[in-house]
Protein backbone atom coordinates (compact mmCIF):
# COMPACT_ATOMS: atom_id res chain seq x y z
CA UNK A 1 0.00 0.00 0.00
CA UNK A 2 2.93 2.50 1.34
CA UNK A 3 6.10 1.66 -0.80
CA UNK A 4 8.74 4.09 0.47
CA UNK A 5 12.27 3.74 -1.47
CA UNK A 6 15.67 5.12 -0.74
CA UNK A 7 14.12 8.92 0.39
CA UNK A 8 16.28 11.18 1.47
CA UNK A 9 15.33 14.58 2.30
CA UNK A 10 17.30 17.77 2.88
CA UNK A 11 16.45 20.90 5.21
CA UNK A 12 18.66 23.54 3.41
CA UNK A 13 21.98 22.63 1.71
CA UNK A 14 23.52 21.27 4.61
CA UNK A 15 20.66 19.46 7.51
CA UNK A 16 20.09 15.83 6.05
CA UNK A 17 16.42 15.07 7.84
CA UNK A 18 16.19 11.42 6.30
CA UNK A 19 18.79 9.15 4.63
CA UNK A 20 17.80 6.56 2.80
CA UNK A 21 14.87 5.26 4.01
CA UNK A 22 13.12 2.22 2.85
CA UNK A 23 10.45 0.86 4.49
CA UNK A 24 6.80 -0.52 3.03
CA UNK A 25 3.37 -0.48 4.38
CA UNK A 26 1.28 -3.60 3.45
CA UNK A 27 -2.86 -3.10 3.17
CA UNK A 28 -4.31 -3.52 6.15
CA UNK A 29 -0.98 -3.96 7.94
CA UNK A 30 -0.43 -1.33 11.52
CA UNK A 31 3.04 -0.05 11.94
CA UNK A 32 3.88 2.14 14.12
CA UNK A 33 7.54 4.51 14.25
CA UNK A 34 8.67 5.65 17.13
CA UNK A 35 11.86 7.18 18.07
CA UNK A 36 14.06 10.15 20.36
CA UNK A 37 12.71 13.53 18.93
CA UNK A 38 14.37 15.38 15.88
CA UNK A 39 15.18 11.53 14.62
CA UNK A 40 12.83 11.94 11.33
CA UNK A 41 9.50 10.47 11.94
CA UNK A 42 7.04 12.80 11.77
CA UNK A 43 9.50 14.33 8.45
CA UNK A 44 9.03 10.51 7.26
CA UNK A 45 5.42 10.42 7.60
CA UNK A 46 4.60 13.27 6.57
CA UNK A 47 6.32 13.02 3.02
CA UNK A 48 3.75 10.35 2.50
CA UNK A 49 1.34 11.93 1.29
CA UNK A 50 3.47 14.97 0.16
CA UNK A 51 3.04 17.73 2.75
CA UNK A 52 6.86 17.38 2.78
CA UNK A 53 8.70 17.18 -0.70
CA UNK A 54 11.92 14.97 -0.72
CA UNK A 55 14.82 15.37 -2.43
CA UNK A 56 15.87 11.96 -3.29
CA UNK A 57 14.29 8.25 -3.83
CA UNK A 58 10.59 7.67 -4.40
CA UNK A 59 7.29 6.97 -2.31
CA UNK A 60 4.36 5.13 -3.98
CA UNK A 61 0.86 5.09 -2.42
CA UNK A 62 -1.78 2.64 -3.59
CA UNK A 63 0.40 2.51 -6.70
CA UNK A 64 0.82 6.17 -7.48
CA UNK A 65 4.42 7.91 -7.50
CA UNK A 66 4.06 10.19 -4.57
CA UNK A 67 6.86 12.39 -5.69
CA UNK A 68 5.80 12.72 -9.63
CA UNK A 69 5.34 15.88 -10.32
CA UNK A 70 2.26 14.71 -12.53
CA UNK A 71 0.29 13.59 -10.28
CA UNK A 72 -2.54 15.16 -8.85
CA UNK A 73 -1.74 15.60 -5.45
CA UNK A 74 -5.09 16.92 -3.82
CA UNK A 75 -6.65 13.95 -5.71
CA UNK A 76 -3.87 12.01 -3.79
CA UNK A 77 -3.94 13.36 -0.19
CA UNK A 78 -7.59 13.48 -0.33
CA UNK A 79 -7.74 8.98 -0.37
CA UNK A 80 -5.09 9.50 2.57
CA UNK A 81 -6.38 10.52 6.26
CA UNK A 82 -4.12 12.07 8.44
CA UNK A 83 -4.28 13.14 12.06
CA UNK A 84 -2.14 15.90 13.44
CA UNK A 85 -0.17 16.56 16.97
CA UNK A 86 -2.53 19.34 17.76
CA UNK A 87 -5.65 18.35 16.34
CA UNK A 88 -5.75 21.13 13.54
CA UNK A 89 -9.50 21.15 13.23
CA UNK A 90 -10.78 24.06 11.93
CA UNK A 91 -11.86 26.64 14.73
CA UNK A 92 -14.22 28.79 12.64
CA UNK A 93 -16.32 25.89 11.60
CA UNK A 94 -18.78 23.42 13.26
CA UNK A 95 -17.85 20.21 14.37
CA UNK A 96 -20.49 18.80 11.46
CA UNK A 97 -19.05 21.15 8.88
CA UNK A 98 -15.11 20.15 10.18
CA UNK A 99 -16.46 16.60 8.74
CA UNK A 100 -18.33 18.15 5.93
CA UNK A 101 -15.65 20.44 4.33
CA UNK A 102 -14.13 18.10 2.60
CA UNK A 103 -16.46 15.96 1.42
CA UNK A 104 -18.33 18.09 -0.11
CA UNK A 105 -15.40 20.33 -1.81
CA UNK A 106 -12.99 17.57 -2.41
CA UNK A 107 -15.09 14.51 -3.15
CA UNK A 108 -18.34 16.76 -4.37
CA UNK A 109 -20.65 14.93 -2.41
CA UNK A 110 -23.92 16.40 -1.55
CA UNK A 111 -24.56 18.01 1.40
CA UNK A 112 -27.04 15.40 2.96
CA UNK A 113 -24.96 12.75 2.18
CA UNK A 114 -21.88 14.32 3.63
CA UNK A 115 -24.19 15.15 6.75
CA UNK A 116 -25.19 11.31 6.81
CA UNK A 117 -21.43 10.25 6.96
CA UNK A 118 -20.64 12.78 9.17
CA UNK A 119 -23.24 12.13 11.85
CA UNK A 120 -22.79 7.83 11.19
CA UNK A 121 -18.44 8.93 12.50
CA UNK A 122 -18.94 10.87 15.16
CA UNK A 123 -21.79 8.81 16.40
CA UNK A 124 -18.75 5.52 16.21
CA UNK A 125 -16.45 8.18 18.18
CA UNK A 126 -19.18 9.34 20.98
CA UNK A 127 -19.59 13.14 20.03
CA UNK A 128 -22.77 12.75 18.19
CA UNK A 129 -24.21 15.20 20.93
CA UNK A 130 -21.13 18.08 20.02
CA UNK A 131 -21.90 18.11 15.93
CA UNK A 132 -23.05 21.62 16.91
CA UNK A 133 -20.20 22.95 18.94
CA UNK A 134 -17.54 24.44 17.77
CA UNK A 135 -13.65 23.27 18.33
CA UNK A 136 -12.89 25.67 21.25
CA UNK A 137 -15.71 23.79 23.18
CA UNK A 138 -14.22 20.81 23.33
CA UNK A 139 -11.37 18.81 25.20
CA UNK A 140 -8.30 17.96 23.94
CA UNK A 141 -9.11 13.88 23.36
CA UNK A 142 -12.38 15.23 21.92
CA UNK A 143 -11.35 17.04 19.28
CA UNK A 144 -8.74 14.19 18.55
CA UNK A 145 -11.36 12.25 18.02
CA UNK A 146 -13.13 14.61 15.73
CA UNK A 147 -10.00 15.03 13.63
CA UNK A 148 -9.87 10.96 13.09
CA UNK A 149 -13.63 11.38 12.28
CA UNK A 150 -13.00 13.98 9.62
CA UNK A 151 -9.95 12.13 8.18
CA UNK A 152 -12.10 8.66 8.20
CA UNK A 153 -14.74 10.80 6.25
CA UNK A 154 -13.08 10.85 3.40
CA UNK A 155 -12.87 7.13 3.09
CA UNK A 156 -9.07 6.48 2.91
CA UNK A 157 -7.65 3.79 2.11
CA UNK A 158 -5.13 4.37 4.55
CA UNK A 159 -4.08 6.29 7.89
CA UNK A 160 -1.31 8.17 8.86
CA UNK A 161 -1.12 9.44 12.52
CA UNK A 162 1.69 12.17 13.08
CA UNK A 163 2.01 11.84 17.33
CA UNK A 164 -1.95 11.60 17.81
CA UNK A 165 -1.75 11.42 21.81
CA UNK A 166 1.41 13.63 22.41
CA UNK A 167 -0.50 16.81 22.85
CA UNK A 168 -3.09 15.19 25.49
CA UNK A 169 -3.67 15.51 28.95
CA UNK A 170 -2.44 11.35 30.59
CA UNK A 171 -6.29 10.52 31.20
CA UNK A 172 -7.56 11.69 27.46
CA UNK A 173 -4.83 9.90 25.73
CA UNK A 174 -6.75 6.39 26.28
CA UNK A 175 -9.93 7.75 24.70
CA UNK A 176 -7.96 8.66 21.67
CA UNK A 177 -6.02 5.24 21.39
CA UNK A 178 -9.37 3.44 21.87
CA UNK A 179 -10.52 4.71 18.46
CA UNK A 180 -7.37 4.12 16.76
CA UNK A 181 -7.22 0.25 18.52
CA UNK A 182 -10.96 -0.32 17.12
CA UNK A 183 -9.52 1.20 13.52
CA UNK A 184 -7.03 -1.25 13.51
CA UNK A 185 -8.90 -4.36 14.32
CA UNK A 186 -11.21 -3.23 11.90
CA UNK A 187 -8.09 -3.94 9.56
CA UNK A 188 -7.26 -0.02 8.23
CA UNK A 189 -3.99 0.28 6.67
CA UNK A 190 -2.03 2.58 9.61
CA UNK A 191 1.10 4.16 9.96
CA UNK A 192 1.69 5.65 13.44
CA UNK A 193 3.94 8.15 14.15
CA UNK A 194 4.13 7.55 18.64
CA UNK A 195 5.47 6.90 21.63
CA UNK A 196 2.59 5.22 23.00
CA UNK A 197 4.53 2.08 22.98
CA UNK A 198 1.37 -0.05 24.80
CA UNK A 199 -0.56 0.55 21.66
CA UNK A 200 2.07 -0.48 19.32
CA UNK A 201 2.33 -3.92 21.85
CA UNK A 202 -0.98 -3.95 21.38
CA UNK A 203 -1.74 -3.59 17.25
CA UNK A 204 0.76 -2.99 15.97
CA UNK A 205 2.32 -5.41 13.00
CA UNK A 206 5.82 -4.12 12.55
CA UNK A 207 7.70 -1.26 14.44
CA UNK A 208 10.06 1.28 12.89
CA UNK A 209 12.62 2.78 15.38
CA UNK A 210 14.24 5.78 13.07
CA UNK A 211 17.49 7.73 14.89
CA UNK A 212 19.32 10.97 13.44
CA UNK A 213 17.01 10.51 9.99
CA UNK A 214 17.97 6.61 9.32
CA UNK A 215 15.68 3.65 9.67
CA UNK A 216 17.61 1.94 12.52
CA UNK A 217 15.14 -1.14 12.63
CA UNK A 218 12.32 -2.18 10.85
CA UNK A 219 11.25 -5.30 12.85
CA UNK A 220 8.16 -7.73 13.63
CA UNK A 221 6.49 -6.19 16.41
CA UNK A 222 7.85 -9.67 18.88
CA UNK A 223 10.78 -9.39 17.63
CA UNK A 224 11.08 -5.39 17.99
CA UNK A 225 10.05 -5.91 21.84
CA UNK A 226 12.03 -8.89 22.48
CA UNK A 227 15.24 -8.43 21.07
CA UNK A 228 16.35 -5.48 19.42
CA UNK A 229 19.36 -5.72 17.47
CA UNK A 230 20.11 -2.16 17.73
CA UNK A 231 22.27 -0.44 20.68
CA UNK A 232 20.16 2.61 19.92
CA UNK A 233 16.58 1.26 19.81
CA UNK A 234 17.57 -1.01 23.16
CA UNK A 235 18.49 2.20 24.98
CA UNK A 236 15.42 3.62 23.74
CA UNK A 237 13.11 0.83 24.71
CA UNK A 238 14.45 0.84 28.26
CA UNK A 239 14.18 4.81 28.88
CA UNK A 240 10.68 4.57 27.68
CA UNK A 241 9.55 1.89 29.25
CA UNK A 242 11.22 2.39 32.71
CA UNK A 243 8.50 3.56 34.66
CA UNK B 1 -9.01 87.69 19.91
CA UNK B 2 -10.89 89.66 17.94
CA UNK B 3 -13.65 87.26 16.65
CA UNK B 4 -17.55 87.50 16.48
CA UNK B 5 -19.03 83.79 17.38
CA UNK B 6 -22.03 83.30 14.78
CA UNK B 7 -22.95 79.63 15.74
CA UNK B 8 -26.20 80.26 13.52
CA UNK B 9 -24.22 80.54 10.35
CA UNK B 10 -24.92 77.13 9.73
CA UNK B 11 -29.03 78.03 9.42
CA UNK B 12 -27.90 80.63 6.99
CA UNK B 13 -28.27 80.07 2.86
CA UNK B 14 -24.84 79.64 1.58
CA UNK B 15 -23.60 81.33 -1.71
CA UNK B 16 -23.91 78.84 -4.02
CA UNK B 17 -27.87 79.04 -3.78
CA UNK B 18 -27.77 75.11 -2.50
CA UNK B 19 -29.38 75.83 1.00
CA UNK B 20 -27.91 76.56 3.66
CA UNK B 21 -23.98 76.49 4.94
CA UNK B 22 -25.19 72.94 6.72
CA UNK B 23 -26.30 72.02 3.57
CA UNK B 24 -22.92 72.56 1.75
CA UNK B 25 -21.14 70.74 4.36
CA UNK B 26 -23.30 67.85 4.48
CA UNK B 27 -23.06 67.51 0.87
CA UNK B 28 -19.54 67.70 1.37
CA UNK B 29 -20.06 64.85 4.16
CA UNK B 30 -21.14 62.59 1.17
CA UNK B 31 -18.65 62.99 -1.05
CA UNK B 32 -16.73 62.35 1.86
CA UNK B 33 -18.36 59.25 2.43
CA UNK B 34 -18.33 57.94 -0.52
CA UNK B 35 -14.84 58.32 -1.70
CA UNK B 36 -13.94 56.53 1.55
CA UNK B 37 -15.98 53.46 0.99
CA UNK B 38 -15.09 53.10 -2.38
CA UNK B 39 -11.37 53.64 -1.41
CA UNK B 40 -12.02 50.91 1.04
CA UNK B 41 -13.37 48.71 -1.33
CA UNK B 42 -9.95 49.19 -3.47
CA UNK B 43 -7.70 48.60 -0.21
CA UNK B 44 -10.18 45.70 0.90
CA UNK B 45 -9.93 43.67 -2.23
CA UNK B 46 -6.63 44.87 -3.46
CA UNK B 47 -4.81 44.47 -0.17
CA UNK B 48 -5.99 41.09 0.22
CA UNK B 49 -4.77 39.73 -3.31
CA UNK B 50 -1.41 40.92 -2.71
CA UNK B 51 -1.77 39.90 0.98
CA UNK B 52 -2.23 36.31 -0.05
CA UNK B 53 0.35 36.53 -2.31
CA UNK B 54 3.12 37.56 0.14
CA UNK B 55 2.35 34.30 1.72
CA UNK B 56 2.38 32.20 -0.87
CA UNK B 57 5.73 29.61 -1.68
CA UNK B 58 5.69 30.93 -5.06
CA UNK B 59 9.14 33.44 -5.58
CA UNK B 60 7.17 34.91 -8.18
CA UNK B 61 4.24 35.68 -6.33
CA UNK B 62 5.93 36.82 -3.12
CA UNK B 63 8.18 38.88 -5.23
CA UNK B 64 5.00 40.92 -7.06
CA UNK B 65 3.56 41.50 -3.53
CA UNK B 66 6.74 42.84 -2.19
CA UNK B 67 6.68 44.82 -5.18
CA UNK B 68 3.15 46.50 -4.26
CA UNK B 69 3.73 46.69 -0.72
CA UNK B 70 6.67 48.91 -0.82
CA UNK B 71 5.57 50.78 -4.23
CA UNK B 72 2.49 52.17 -2.39
CA UNK B 73 3.37 52.34 1.31
CA UNK B 74 6.88 54.40 0.66
CA UNK B 75 5.53 57.36 -0.77
CA UNK B 76 3.91 60.32 1.32
CA UNK B 77 -0.43 60.13 0.28
CA UNK B 78 0.13 63.41 -0.84
CA UNK B 79 2.92 62.49 -3.66
CA UNK B 80 1.21 59.94 -4.98
CA UNK B 81 -2.31 61.61 -5.65
CA UNK B 82 -0.23 64.15 -7.44
CA UNK B 83 1.47 61.06 -9.36
CA UNK B 84 -1.91 60.16 -10.39
CA UNK B 85 -3.86 63.43 -11.25
CA UNK B 86 -1.06 65.72 -12.65
CA UNK B 87 1.95 63.10 -13.77
CA UNK B 88 0.01 60.21 -15.21
CA UNK B 89 -1.92 62.20 -17.71
CA UNK B 90 1.40 63.38 -18.68
CA UNK B 91 2.89 59.99 -19.21
CA UNK B 92 0.40 58.23 -21.25
CA UNK B 93 0.03 58.78 -24.79
CA UNK B 94 -1.69 62.35 -25.64
CA UNK B 95 -5.36 61.06 -26.61
CA UNK B 96 -5.11 58.89 -23.30
CA UNK B 97 -3.85 61.52 -21.28
CA UNK B 98 -6.42 63.73 -22.80
CA UNK B 99 -8.76 61.38 -22.32
CA UNK B 100 -8.40 60.91 -18.64
CA UNK B 101 -8.17 64.64 -17.83
CA UNK B 102 -11.16 65.10 -19.23
CA UNK B 103 -13.16 62.53 -17.65
CA UNK B 104 -16.33 63.66 -15.52
CA UNK B 105 -15.56 63.87 -11.42
CA UNK B 106 -11.62 63.30 -12.43
CA UNK B 107 -10.92 64.35 -8.87
CA UNK B 108 -13.22 61.55 -6.77
CA UNK B 109 -11.96 58.69 -8.99
CA UNK B 110 -8.24 59.70 -8.80
CA UNK B 111 -8.73 60.08 -5.19
CA UNK B 112 -10.94 57.32 -4.28
CA UNK B 113 -7.81 55.13 -6.64
CA UNK B 114 -5.15 56.79 -4.88
CA UNK B 115 -6.63 56.51 -1.47
CA UNK B 116 -7.32 52.44 -1.75
CA UNK B 117 -3.84 51.91 -3.44
CA UNK B 118 -2.46 53.39 -0.77
CA UNK B 119 -4.12 52.09 2.15
CA UNK B 120 -4.09 48.76 -0.11
CA UNK B 121 -0.07 48.33 1.13
CA UNK B 122 -1.66 48.48 4.74
CA UNK B 123 -4.44 46.09 4.46
CA UNK B 124 -2.01 43.59 2.53
CA UNK B 125 1.08 43.16 5.30
CA UNK B 126 -2.13 43.14 7.67
CA UNK B 127 -3.33 39.85 6.45
CA UNK B 128 -0.31 38.62 5.85
CA UNK B 129 0.39 39.10 9.18
CA UNK B 130 -3.24 37.13 10.32
CA UNK B 131 -2.26 34.90 8.12
CA UNK B 132 1.02 33.82 9.09
CA UNK B 133 -0.16 33.86 13.14
CA UNK B 134 -2.32 30.69 12.16
CA UNK B 135 -0.74 27.29 13.28
CA UNK B 136 1.27 26.11 10.25
CA UNK B 137 -0.74 22.71 10.86
CA UNK B 138 -4.11 24.26 9.43
CA UNK B 139 -2.90 24.53 6.05
CA UNK B 140 -1.04 21.25 6.57
CA UNK B 141 -4.27 19.37 7.34
CA UNK B 142 -6.44 21.14 4.86
CA UNK B 143 -3.92 20.40 2.25
CA UNK B 144 -3.90 16.62 4.11
CA UNK B 145 -7.74 16.50 3.31
CA UNK B 146 -7.30 17.12 -0.49
CA UNK B 147 -8.14 20.52 -0.70
CA UNK B 148 -6.76 22.90 -3.07
CA UNK B 149 -4.55 25.63 -2.44
CA UNK B 150 -7.32 28.04 -3.32
CA UNK B 151 -9.98 26.04 -1.61
CA UNK B 152 -7.70 26.32 1.64
CA UNK B 153 -7.49 30.07 1.87
CA UNK B 154 -10.84 30.41 0.50
CA UNK B 155 -12.34 27.88 3.84
CA UNK B 156 -9.48 27.16 6.08
CA UNK B 157 -6.93 30.15 6.26
CA UNK B 158 -8.63 33.48 5.46
CA UNK B 159 -11.86 33.12 7.63
CA UNK B 160 -9.98 32.84 10.81
CA UNK B 161 -7.08 35.19 9.96
CA UNK B 162 -9.57 38.02 8.64
CA UNK B 163 -11.59 37.59 12.48
CA UNK B 164 -7.86 37.76 13.96
CA UNK B 165 -7.14 40.95 11.88
CA UNK B 166 -10.52 42.52 12.21
CA UNK B 167 -9.68 45.39 14.81
CA UNK B 168 -7.05 46.55 12.97
CA UNK B 169 -8.98 46.64 9.96
CA UNK B 170 -11.09 48.98 12.02
CA UNK B 171 -8.56 51.46 12.38
CA UNK B 172 -7.44 51.32 8.40
CA UNK B 173 -11.27 51.81 7.56
CA UNK B 174 -10.64 55.21 9.74
CA UNK B 175 -7.67 56.24 8.43
CA UNK B 176 -9.33 55.48 5.11
CA UNK B 177 -11.71 58.26 5.59
CA UNK B 178 -9.62 60.58 7.52
CA UNK B 179 -7.03 60.21 4.57
CA UNK B 180 -9.81 60.94 1.91
CA UNK B 181 -9.40 64.27 3.34
CA UNK B 182 -5.97 64.63 1.36
CA UNK B 183 -7.82 64.65 -1.90
CA UNK B 184 -8.70 68.53 -1.43
CA UNK B 185 -5.34 68.91 -2.91
CA UNK B 186 -6.65 67.85 -6.20
CA UNK B 187 -9.66 69.86 -6.09
CA UNK B 188 -12.39 66.99 -4.79
CA UNK B 189 -14.35 69.49 -2.47
CA UNK B 190 -15.23 66.78 0.46
CA UNK B 191 -16.02 67.37 4.05
CA UNK B 192 -12.83 69.42 4.80
CA UNK B 193 -13.30 71.09 1.10
CA UNK B 194 -16.73 72.25 2.14
CA UNK B 195 -15.43 73.60 5.22
CA UNK B 196 -12.63 75.80 3.93
CA UNK B 197 -15.36 77.23 1.35
CA UNK B 198 -17.91 77.90 4.17
CA UNK B 199 -15.16 79.68 6.09
CA UNK B 200 -13.68 81.70 3.00
CA UNK B 201 -17.65 82.69 2.06
CA UNK B 202 -18.86 83.33 5.73
CA UNK B 203 -15.44 83.83 7.30
CA UNK B 204 -16.57 81.54 10.53
CA UNK B 205 -13.32 79.69 10.50
CA UNK B 206 -13.96 78.42 13.88
CA UNK B 207 -17.56 77.32 13.37
CA UNK B 208 -16.80 75.63 9.98
CA UNK B 209 -14.10 73.34 11.20
CA UNK B 210 -15.61 72.63 14.48
CA UNK B 211 -18.72 71.13 12.39
CA UNK B 212 -16.36 69.48 10.35
CA UNK B 213 -14.62 67.98 13.42
CA UNK B 214 -17.94 66.75 14.78
CA UNK B 215 -19.17 65.12 11.52
CA UNK B 216 -15.91 63.35 11.10
CA UNK B 217 -16.02 62.10 14.41
CA UNK B 218 -19.49 61.13 13.83
CA UNK B 219 -18.52 59.20 11.24
CA UNK B 220 -16.03 56.99 12.61
CA UNK B 221 -17.59 56.80 15.64
CA UNK B 222 -20.69 55.06 13.37
CA UNK B 223 -17.70 52.92 11.66
CA UNK B 224 -16.51 51.50 15.10
CA UNK B 225 -19.63 50.54 16.29
CA UNK B 226 -20.42 48.58 12.97
CA UNK B 227 -17.37 47.21 13.32
CA UNK B 228 -17.73 46.40 16.68
CA UNK B 229 -20.66 44.14 15.58
CA UNK B 230 -19.27 43.00 12.76
CA UNK B 231 -16.78 41.44 15.17
CA UNK B 232 -19.28 40.31 17.68
CA UNK B 233 -21.04 38.76 14.93
CA UNK B 234 -18.37 36.27 13.85
CA UNK B 235 -16.70 35.51 17.15
CA UNK B 236 -16.23 32.00 17.67
CA UNK B 237 -17.65 30.29 20.34
CA UNK B 238 -15.01 29.39 23.17
CA UNK B 239 -12.61 31.11 20.80
CA UNK B 240 -9.94 33.03 22.48
CA UNK B 241 -8.37 35.64 19.80
CA UNK B 242 -4.94 35.97 19.78
CA UNK B 243 -4.40 32.38 21.19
Amino acid sequence: MIEINHVNKWYGPAFQVLKDCTTSVAKGEVVVVCGPSGSGKSTLIKCVNALEPIQGGEIVLDGVKVNDPKTDLPKLRSRVGMVFQHFELFPHLRIIDNLRLAQEKVLGRKHDDATAKATKLLERVGLKDHARKYPAELSGGQQQRVAIARALAMDPIAMLFDEPTSALDPEMISEVLDVMVDLAREGMTMMVVTHEMGFANKVADRVIFMDRGEIVEDAKKADFFGTPRSDRAQKFLSKILQH
Amino acid sequence: MNYNWNWHIFLEPNPMGTGTYLDLLLSGLVVTVKVSVLAWIIALVSGSVIGVLRTLPSKTASWIGFCWVEFFRNMPLLVQLFLWFFVLPELLPRSAGLWLKQLPNAPFWTAAIGVGLFMSARVAVQLQAGITSLPRGQKQASTALGLTTVQTYRYVLLPMAFRIILPPLTSEFLNTIKNSAVAITIGLIELTGQARSMQEFSFQVFEAFTAATVLYLLLNFVVVTAMRFLERYVAIPGYITGK
